[in-house]
């Protein structure tokens, strides 16, 4: 990984704390078993090659889907006096310890990995809570993580706490098939264009938003354009007697 | 009135035709024969459907004259709607009772076409979007891959890429003010505002290469040093600013047609702002000091001395008054760039993030410098397979995600990376300041004139490249 060292200006993570994609298979292995979350694919062989004589031994090369990996106390930075400020408030308000599935703090930032059904509970806590005081929601968005995940589609809400100049993130990871996430435009009615903008581009349904209709995309269009399935189009161009495929057949480096 | 109006301006000897085109509902003339250019009406399901064919408004009406609700669709292509923004009002009269945007006609898959790029290519796709502050979203996209390969920029990079967005910074908010006073129809006020852009322009030209859309900002640092001479030209602009931002002040913010259309217009309190996620001068109008180079420094804030305006009035007068100020915080801190700029390497050092090549200016453009041509095809294989890599393949990026932010003319400008150890990003997703701030345009303009719609949207200050990506 290039760089990865070369430098530390101090966003970066304390010594001795566990970085993501540090896992041995083992510990894949029990995290999956778990009901870990998953974030990013499995990767095979180099280069995007199919099925062609592969004389290089590069197509052997297997990577298993990569896990964020949960962090282990102390999480340093502030995070664990938050979290622990959290915990007590969800116990004050009746939310159940189970809504955080996981917390992972990586580059200096952390995520708590949210069951759906405690969102919007939580989210009230985060937002009322004195301790807490995230008054500002940043942002809404979704991540595709690709077909071959499990839970592949996640919302992702980055909170701001004004008053105690911190930022979290929460992430919600949902099946494609039951993509319905509560909506979270009681409580922070900015989301309103951000949940839109990730039912358009994603598909996710928020249950409860006052009007969730496409909001970058025509009315009547179909299918959700960011998600990783969803076919870039384009027709293979002939030039010069050779044909060039469409973006999506062409080789790909990554 | 149509009758009102026949019996007193056309003579009484005037023919049929004069009663044609004065306007009536009925469909027969004088003679008792259809009247071919009269309004029509049918009932469909949706009530009744009028056909205007013109000078029979008062015809059409009649029929209204007890309702005076108006459902006006303003835009897409409406020079007072900032950009291709359709607004949709419902109006009582002149007043808006109910006003909704409608978006998406300048989307163009950017966060998209990230994921099909290496993330040195990213920059030139983000830099489109939010098209009056390129260097904004250019920084906040390196700062967030930077953060992701766990590396920071040399110190004069960062300089520079301060000095680049407070340059980028006055020029937004001019255009912010040149377009807001042509929307009001203060004409000089935009022949001004953009005749100063203008100068910012020609000078971010001179520095990055290009007037717009520079992708000079790159991971690890930027493209490249600034030209020689680079001193001297700032401090012309800063000079010719200096005299310049002034008159801007004296044109329009005591005049009293500028005023009465500003003040109290477009009211959003505190806690409209922080329901609706509104920040940058709107927040900053409404009482609270919060601007990310001071609560959250990046780039080496913390070591420049300026200060964060704020007022209490919350309304569009009070936005217009914090962009003219921050004009001349951002001149303040421009200055203080120079006197940072210390000889030094604007890129990392790790030849695995670099770009290989310098660029210099050729026959045809700008391109790989010769010197490197001739090491790469002549001298050393080695380089070339680098060369090679790095462009077509680009730098993995160890997996993860990362949320970055900085203060862009418009507010909070938010980078959320997603890596999944690829070449190429997983996922980048633009937390896009006009894309939040214009949800509040029905907060700002429900309940008031129709008129004064137009001044609360200005006050917003959208860009659609950065509302639709």
């Amino acid at each position: 990984m290039p760089g990865n060292n070369s430098g530390d200006n101090g966003k970066g993570l304390a010594p001795g704390q566990p970085t993501s994609g540090e896992m041995t298979p083992i510990e894949h292995a029990e995290h999956q078993a778990r009901g870990g979350v998953a974030a990013g694919r499995a990767r095979q062989g180099m280069f995007g090659v199919r099925g062609s004589g592969d004389t290089s031994g590069y197509g052997g090369l297997a990577l298993p889907e990569y896990v964020p990996a949960p962090a282990q106390r102390p999480y340093g930075g502030g995070f664990d006096e938050l979290t622990d400020e959290l915990l007590d408030a969800m116990r004050e308000r009746g939310v159940s310890a189970e809504a955080i599935q996981q917390v992972t703090v990586d580059r200096g930032e952390i995520t708590y990995y949210v069951r759906r059904e405690y969102l919007v509970a939580l989210c009230r806590t985060l937002r009322d809570d004195p301790a807490l005081r995230f008054e500002l929601c940043s942002s809404v968005s979704g991540v595709d993580y690709g077909t071959e995940v499990s839970q592949r589609l996640h919302v992702v809400y980055h909170l701001t706490s004004m008053t105690y100049r911190r930022r979290i993130r929460l992430e919600v990871a949902v099946d494609v098939g039951d993509a319905h996430v509560p909506s979270v435009v009681e409580i922070y009615p900015t989301a309103d264009w951000h949940e839109r903008e990730t039912w358009d581009m994603f598909g996710v349904i928020f249950e409860g938003h006052p009007a969730l209709t496409r909001i970058l995309m025509p009315d009547d269009w179909d299918g959700h354009p960011q998600r990783k399935d969803y076919p870039l189009g384009g027709i293979p161009v002939e030039y010069k007697g050779a044909e060039i495929p469409p973006p999506d057949e062409r080789r790909a480096y990554s | 009135m149509a009758r009102k109006r026949r019996g007193n301006a056309k003579p009484t000897n005037s023919g049929p035709a004069h009663t044609v085109a004065s306007g009536t509902t009925d469909t027969t003339t004088d003679g008792g024969a259809p009247d071919p250019y009269a309004a029509t009406a049918r009932e469909t399901t949706e009530g009744k459907v009028y056909t205007v064919t013109g000078g029979d408004w008062d015809g059409l009406l009649e029929d209204w004259r007890h309702d005076e609700r108006i459902v006006v669709n303003m835009g897409p292509q409406h020079p007072s709607t900032h950009g291709v923004l359709r607004l949709v009002l419902e109006l009582e009269g002149e007043v808006v009772t109910q006003a909704r945007s409608v978006i998406g006609y300048l989307h163009t898959g950017i966060e998209k076409n990230c994921e099909y790029r290496t993330w040195t290519q990213g920059v030139t796709f983000v830099t489109r979007a939010d098209y009056l502050s390129p260097l904004f979203s250019e920084t906040a996209y390196c700062l967030a891959t930077e953060k992701l390969l766990g590396i920071t920029a040399p110190r004069r990079a960062q300089v520079i890429r301060v000095l680049l967005m407070e340059i980028n910074r006055i020029g937004s908010h001019l255009v912010a003010i040149a377009t807001g006073g042509m929307e009001l129809g203060a004409l000089t006020g935009m022949t001004a505002g953009f005749r100063e852009r203008e100068e910012v322009l020609h000078l971010l030209e001179f520095l990055t290469g290009l007037r717009m859309n520079h992708a000079f900002i790159r991971p690890g640092g930027v493209a490249q040093d600034l030209p020689e001479g680079y001193d001297a030209r700032i401090r012309d602009f800063l000079k010719v600013m200096k005299s310049r931002l002034p008159d801007i002040d004296k044109l329009l913010t005591g005049q009293p047609i500028w005023k009465q259309r500003m003040q109290n217009v477009g009211y959003l309190p505190l806690d409209g702002c922080m329901q609706l996620g509104v920040t940058g001068p709107i927040l900053r109008s409404a009482g609270l000091e919060w601007d990310l180079r001071k609560v959250e420094p990046y780039c080496g804030y913390e070591e420049y001395d300026f200060e964060v305006p704020t007022s209490t009035d919350a309304d569009c007068y009070a936005r217009y008054r914090l962009r003219l100020e921050e004009m001349n915080q951002s001149l303040k801190i421009v200055a203080q760039c120079l006197d940072k700029l210390e000889p030094g390497p604007v890129m990392v050092e790790d030849a695995k993030i670099a770009w290989p090549a310098r660029l210099s200016i050729g026959g045809d453009g700008m391109g790989n410098s010769l010197e490197h041509v001739r090491k790469i095809m002549g001298q050393s294989m080695e380089s070339l397979i680098h060369h090679f890599k790095l462009v077509t393949e680009g730098f993995a990026v160890p997996p993860g995600q990362v949320y970055t932010v900085v203060e862009s003319p418009r507010g909070e400008l938010g980078f959320h990376m997603v890596s999944d150890g690829g070449t190429r990003p997983l996922r980048v997703h633009l937390r896009e300041p006009s894309f939040v701030n214009l949800q509040s345009m029905p907060a700002m303009c429900e309940g008031g004139l129709v008129a004064d719609v137009i001044a609360a949207v200005a006050s917003i200050d959208p860009v659609m490249g950065g509302v639709d990506r």
